[in-house]
C-alpha cells in the first residue's frame, strides 16, 4: 500500500468515525420521537428527515454549502462564534456524510424501538422510574440491534458518499479527498486505473468488514435479550 | 381504605365507576371487556380520568376539582400485569431490583423477604426467557412487591397461564396476603379466583360498579346472577376446620348451620377456610336419604324460588344462618312440589370441591 493510498483511506475513516459520531445521538433521539411521540407536525418531521435520501445528493450538497458555507446563514455563525468550519475542510465532508446518512440511521433505530413492546416502558414507570431513566435503562438497551444497524449503515453510507460531498467541499487532496473522490479523481488521469482498482479494492473490504462486524454484534445483542 | 370515583369517555365505552373498599384483598369481578383493567389503568395513572377522585389510605393521587394528579412514576402502586412484562435485557435479580433500587426509604419490604415468599432463590442469576410462565408471573409480582408500594393492583395475573402454573401463583398470591400489610386489588373474570381469594368483591359490569360488598354477600344476590355466571353460581360460605381424616384423606368443615365433609383440605385444624358451594352441585330431598353415596346431608329450608319459566330454576336455601343455593330442574320443582318455607335436605357431593373451591380465607 503506497503511502496515498494509506492517506486516502486513513482520511476516509476519519471522515466516516466523526460523520457517525456526532449524528447517531441526534439519529436515536429523532427515531424515539418519532416511534413513540404524538404530536402535531410529526409527519412533518418525518419528512424532513427522508428528504436526503430522495434528493439528488447534488442538491444536498448546494445546500449545505448554502447553509453552511463561510457566508452561509449557520456557517457564519459557527466560525465567529465556535471557529468551526465547514467550508472545504474534512469536517465539511463529514457533515456531508452525516447529512445524507441520516435518514438510514434513523430508520434502523426506529424500526426497533417500533419492535419494543411499549407496555414494558409502562411497566417501568409504574416501578417508579421517570421518563429519561427508562429511556436510558429500558429502550435504548432494547434498541441495541437497531442502534447497531445504524451505526454500520451510516458509516458504509460515509464511505460511499460522493454527490453531497464534492458540491459541498469539493476535491481537495488531504483535507476532502475520500475513497470515491479519488477513485473518481483516478478514473479522470492516464495511468490512475491501477491506483483506482486497488482503492476500489479497498473499499469493498471495508464496506464487507463493516457488514460482518454489526452482523456479529446484532447476534450478540440480540442473544442477550432472548437469552 | 381504596377510594375510587371516576368517569371517562373511552371511545363509545363510558366509564362511571365508584366504589370504597377496605379489605386485605378486593376484588374487581366482571366479564371481559366490562372496564376492570381500565379502572384499574386509571388507578395506576396509566389512563387519565375526565373526572373524579382516586385516593389510596387517604392519600389523594387524582382529584378533578382540585387539579391533583400524581405522576403514575410517583404514585407507588405495584402494578402485576395480565402478561408479566419482565424486561428481557434483564437478569431476575436486576429485574426485581428495578424498582427496588429506586423507592424512597425506609425499604420495608426487603429483597430476601420477597425472595423466600415467592420462591425466587433460585432463579436469580436467569434471564426471563429461560423461565416457565408460573416463574415468570411470581418474579413480575415479586419486581412490583419490591418497588414499596402502597397497594398492589393485579390485572389478571393467571389469565394467561395454564391451569398447574394457576394454581402455583394463587397459593403465592395468598401467601403474600397473609404475610405482608399490602392491600390488594385483584382483578379477575373467574368466579374460583375472586372467592378464593377475596373479601371484599367490586362487579363491574358496562363500565360501572354495580355491587361493592363482602364476597359471600355479593356471591349469594341472585340479582348479580347475570354477572356472577350463570354456570358457576353458587354460594360461597366461611367455615373452620374442625377435623381430618387421614385415612380417607378428607376434611370436615364447620360452619354456622352444619358441617361439610371435603377432600383434605390444607389447613390446620381451627383454620378459617372459605367453601364455594355451585348451585349445580346442590340435590334436594324431602326425606333424609340413607344408603347414599352422598357424604354431605344438610337440613334446609326453602328461603326463595327463582322460576323465571326455563327449564332450570334456581333455589334459595336457608341453613342455619347460612345460605345456599340449589339449581335443579323445573320438572322436579313440580314433582316434588316445592314450595317456600318447606324443610328440605340439600345435598352436596363431597367430590364437587376441589382445591379451587376450597382457599384460605
Amino acid at each position: 500500500m503506497s503511502s496515498d493510498e494509506l492517506r486516502i483511506i486513513a482520511l476516509s475513516l476519519q471522515v466516516a468515525v466523526a460523520s457517525v459520531a456526532f449524528s447517531l445521538p441526534v439519529a436515536v433521539l429523532v427515531a424515539y420521537v418519532l416511534a413513540r411521540g404524538r404530536f402535531p407536525g410529526r409527519a412533518v418531521l418525518d419528512a424532513v428527515v427522508h428528504l436526503p435520501l430522495v434528493l439528488p445528493p447534488v442538491v444536498v450538497g448546494f445546500s449545505l454549502l448554502l447553509l453552511f458555507g463561510r457566508q452561509g446563514v449557520f456557517g457564519k455563525v459557527l466560525a465567529d462564534w465556535f471557529g468551526i468550519v465547514f467550508a472545504f475542510r474534512w469536517t465539511g465532508a463529514a457533515l456531508a456524510s452525516a447529512v445524507m446518512g441520516f435518514p438510514l440511521m434513523v430508520r434502523a433505530v426506529r424500526l426497533s424501538i417500533d419492535g419494543i413492546d411499549s407496555r414494558l416502558e409502562t411497566a417501568a414507570c409504574t416501578l417508579g422510574a421517570p421518563a429519561w431513566w427508562i429511556f436510558v435503562t429500558i429502550t435504548l438497551p432494547l434498541a441495541a440491534p437497531g442502534i447497531v444497524t445504524a451505526i454500520v449503515l451510516g458509516f458504509a453510507r460515509s464511505l460511499g458518499e460522493f454527490g453531497a460531498t464534492i458540491t459541498f467541499v469539493s476535491n481537495i487532496r488531504d483535507e476532502t479527498e475520500t475513497l470515491p473522490l479519488a477513485i473518481y479523481t483516478l478514473l479522470q488521469t492516464p495511468q490512475g486505473d491501477a491506483m483506482a482498482w486497488r482503492l476500489s479494492g479497498f473499499s469493498v473490504a471495508l464496506s464487507l468488514l463493516a457488514l460482518l462486524v454489526s452482523e456479529w454484534l446484532a447476534r450478540r445483542a440480540r442473544l442477550r435479550t432472548a437469552a | 381504605m381504596i377510594d375510587v370515583s371516576i368517569e371517562q369517555a373511552l371511545g363509545r365505552f363510558r366509564l362511571d365507576a365508584s366504589f370504597r373498599a377496605e379489605a386485605r384483598i378486593v376484588g374487581l369481578f366482571g366479564r371481559s371487556g366490562s372496564g376492570k383493567t381500565s379502572i384499574v389503568n386509571v388507578i395506576a395513572g396509566i389512563s387519565r380520568p375526565t373526572r373524579g377522585r382516586v385516593a389510596i389510605n387517604d392519600v389523594v393521587l387524582f382529584d378533578s376539582e382540585r387539579n391533583i394528579d400524581v405522576r403514575p412514576e410517583k404514585r407507588r402502586l405495584g402494578y402485576v400485569f395480565q402478561d408479566d412484562l419482565l424486561f428481557p435485557h434483564l437478569d431476575v435479580r436486576r429485574n426485581l431490583l428495578y424498582g427496588f433500587a429506586r423507592a424512597p426509604e425506609p425499604r420495608s419490604i426487603a429483597v430476601e423477604h420477597v425472595t423466600q415468599l415467592l420462591g425466587l432463590g433460585s432463579l436469580l442469576q436467569q434471564y426471563p426467557a429461560t423461565l416457565s410462565g408460573g416463574e415468570r408471573q411470581r418474579v413480575s409480582i415479586g419486581r412490583a412487591l419490591l418497588a414499596q408500594p402502597r397497594l398492589l393492583l393485579m390485572d389478571e395475573p393467571l389469565a394467561s397461564l395454564d391451569v398447574p402454573r394457576r394454581n402455583e401463583v394463587l397459593s403465592y398470591v395468598e401467601t403474600l396476603r397473609d404475610e405482608l400489610a399490602i392491600p390488594i386489588v385483584y382483578v379477575s373474570h373467574s368466579v374460583a379466583e375472586i372467592t378464593r381469594l377475596a373479601d371484599t368483591l367490586v362487579v363491574v359490569a358496562e363500565g360501572r360498579c354495580i355491587a361493592v360488598g363482602d364476597v359471600e354477600e355479593v356471591m349469594g344476590r341472585p340479582e348479580l346472577r347475570p354477572h356472577t355466571g350463570r354456570y358457576e353460581a353458587g354460594a360461597v360460605i366461611e367455615t373452620r376446620v374442625i377435623s381430618h381424616d387421614a385415612e380417607f384423606g378428607l376434611t370436615t368443615l364447620g360452619f354456622e348451620g352444619g358441617k361439610l365433609v371435603v377432600p383434605s383440605a390444607e389447613a390446620p385444624t381451627g383454620e378459617r377456610i372459605r367453601a364455594r358451594i355451585r348451585a349445580r352441585d346442590v340435590s334436594l330431598a324431602l326425606m333424609r336419604p340413607d344408603s347414599i353415596s352422598i357424604q354431605n346431608i344438610l337440613e334446609a329450608t326453602i328461603e326463595a324460588i327463582a322460576d323465571d319459566l326455563t327449564a332450570i330454576v334456581d333455589i334459595q336455601l336457608r341453613v342455619g344462618s347460612t345460605m345456599l343455593t340449589a339449581r335443579i330442574t323445573r320438572e322436579s320443582l313440580q314433582r316434588l312440589g316445592l314450595v317456600r318455607g318447606q324443610p328440605v335436605y340439600a345435598l352436596v357431593k363431597a367430590v364437587a370441591f376441589d382445591r379451587r373451591s376450597v382457599g384460605y380465607a
